[in-house]
């Protein structure tokens, strides 16, 4: 017999609003569907109202984790678009905070994750060892989590000395913990049994389902922003991308802890080659009309922003396209044949961000003009249908 | 006799309900952090509770999207008396950088009744715990 089970809005296990439909034959899960909009605020409409410096306010709070993600990816976009060449300490600058908050978000999730599977003790410790980065964090842009240090051109504030000093001493403390998690993470046997095999999630089907981020990576996918198209100066950096091959929840572990590693060396090296000079440089008011794609790896994975400008000092659209959506199929795939007890955990390990890719879907009739807002499940039966009766011609061109 | 326990219990341990109504995030970790050991709320008795029916107070973030206001009331109404609300955040509080969006009512206080306004974009964890505090000290 089969059973749907509906979880959240609010739910025990889930952390944001976002609901799952599961279908299930006992404890194993059949199917699984998605419900959002909970959290749809309707961002890319008040982006078209705002000002491409207003802009800049409004996209760090598109998500609070990723805060400085949204804000660099816009940034560098409209960089593009009105021609403009950041001097090199801004960008210094730009991906020491970068890189500081992956450190910051991984930490988080590794504590989410111990949290999911049961290990308090691990949770307190990770929310501790945050503290560290959140307090480096505050020194540097003045706040701990809308850090605000971007403008288009550059960066808003600058770097001294004692500051220098204080992250490359925490940075010590940090890798020390960090090898202490990568050991608990391989020795505790608890922990390894209840995350080993969880969400199974294959290479081919990673690939299949455009799996993005540590999600990818944990299927042995070396798929990486800052390695395929580096932005910023992460062509000068020297740093290895982190894989797994287990493709499980714990591959995904190994993977933060080995990127959080990673991380610590980029901080230093910037640390130790900033270069002098001015952080930014003067950005003109309007932009010319032309259309960008900017490219970020943000901790949870690619974030793509896609900018229309029309001439005048505000955009004619704003496009966002956050990790955690493209996560979402892949999500599904995990779900299937998987326990109904593994479901937060399996949530859990694609680090979502409901708030980052909340979207509604919405189907108007055109000669009636009844709105509806439709189901992924329903999206994608609709699509089948179309597709049996209307097959697409074989060997197609693209028209561009 | 019975009552004056009730309430003592009630101050010296009130437990709260976290709820996402819309926030971008910020607050809700910044909640989470006013749990964890650097600021350690769970000191003065505070418990995070999952499930509406065992809380005794809503810590709500977000400027209320239309889609959730249902089941905020929903919510609201499991909540067992006496009940209070935290609002955490500028959005909870007018809806900060979102208002005027489509989709926002702007404001928790359009839902549900506030006890307790804690601003900050977004607001420090010392802040939520003052704020935490301050509603204690109101029983």
């Amino acid at each position: 017999m089969k059973i749907q089970i509906p979880i959240g809005p609010q739910h025990p296990a889930l952390k944001e609003p976002i609901s799952l439909r599961m279908t299930v034959d006992g404890e194993v899960i059949q199917n699984a569907d998605l419900r959002l909009g909970y959290n749809h605020r309707g961002l890319e409409r008040l982006a078209e109202e705002k000002t491409w410096v207003q802009n800049i306010y409004l996209m760090e709070r598109i998500c609070g984790i990723c805060s400085h993600s949204h804000a660099t990816c816009y940034v560098q976009g409209v960089e593009m678009l009105m021609d403009l060449i950041p001097p090199k300490r801004g960008l210094y600058i730009r991906t020491l905070v970068s890189e500081l908050e992956r450190v910051h978000s991984h930490l988080l999730w590794l504590g989410i994750a111990g949290h999911e599977a049961g290990f308090d003790s691990f949770f307190m410790y990770t929310w501790r060892d945050r503290e560290i980065v959140m307090d480096l964090l505050e020194i540097i842009s003045g706040n701990r989590v809308h850090y605000s240090i971007n403008s288009i051109g550059g960066v808003r504030r600058d770097i001294d000395e004692s500051q220098k000093k204080k992250i490359l001493d925490s940075l010590d403390t940090l890798r020390e913990r960090s090898l202490f998690y990568l050991k608990i993470g391989a020795s505790e046997p608890t922990f390894v049994a209840r995350l080993a095999g969880v969400g199974y999630l294959s290479k081919e089907s990673a690939v299949a389902l455009c799996a993005v981020g540590p999600t990818a990576r944990a299927s042995s996918i070396t798929r990486d922003v800052r390695k395929d198209d580096p932005y910023a100066v992460y062509d000068e950096v020297p740093f290895d991308v982190g894989t797994a091959d287990t493709c499980d929840v714990l591959g995904r572990t190994v993977v933060r802890v080995k990127e959080l590693l990673e991380s610590y060396k980029i901080i230093e090296f910037l640390m130790k080659n900033l270069p002098s000079g001015n952080i930014t440089v003067k950005a003109p008011r309007k932009a010319k009309p032309n259309e960008v794609i900017s490219r970020y790896e943000a901790p949870r994975g690619e974030n793509i922003h896609y900018i229309i400008s029309n001439g005048t000092d505000k955009p004619e659209r704003l496009k966002v396209r956050a990790p955690t959506l493209g996560n979402y199929a892949a999500t599904i795939e995990m779900l299937k044949s998987g326990f109904i007890a593994d479901i937060p955990l399996i949530f859990a390990a694609i680090d979502p961000c409901i708030c980052c890719a909340e979207r509604s879907v919405e189907l108007v009739d055109a000669r009636s003009g009844d709105a509806k807002t439709v189901r992924m499940s329903e999206l994608r039966n609709k699509a089948n249908e179309r597709f049996k009766k209307d097959p697409p011609k074989r060997n197609g061109i693209w028209p561009f | 006799m019975l009552n004056r326990l009730i309430r003592w219990s009630r101050i010296k341990s009130p437990w709260i309900l976290h709820l996402n109504s819309g926030a971008c995030n910020a607050c809700d970790i910044e909640i989470v952090a006013a749990l964890t050991p650097r600021f350690d709320l769970e000191r003065f008795g505070i418990l995070l509770k999952a499930t509406p029916r065992h809380a005794d107070v809503i810590i709500a973030t977000g400027p209320a999207t239309l889609q959730i206001k249902d089941r905020l009331l929903r919510i609201y109404n499991q909540v067992p008396d006496p009940k209070f609300v935290i609002a955490v955040g500028a959005c909870a509080l007018s809806g900060c950088v979102y208002r005027g969006a489509y989709n926002i009512l702007g404001g928790i206080d359009q839902v549900l009744p506030v006890d307790v306004y804690v601003p900050g974009c977004p607001a420090r964890p010392d802040a939520i715990m003052d704020g935490v505090i301050k509603l204690l000290g109101k029983l």
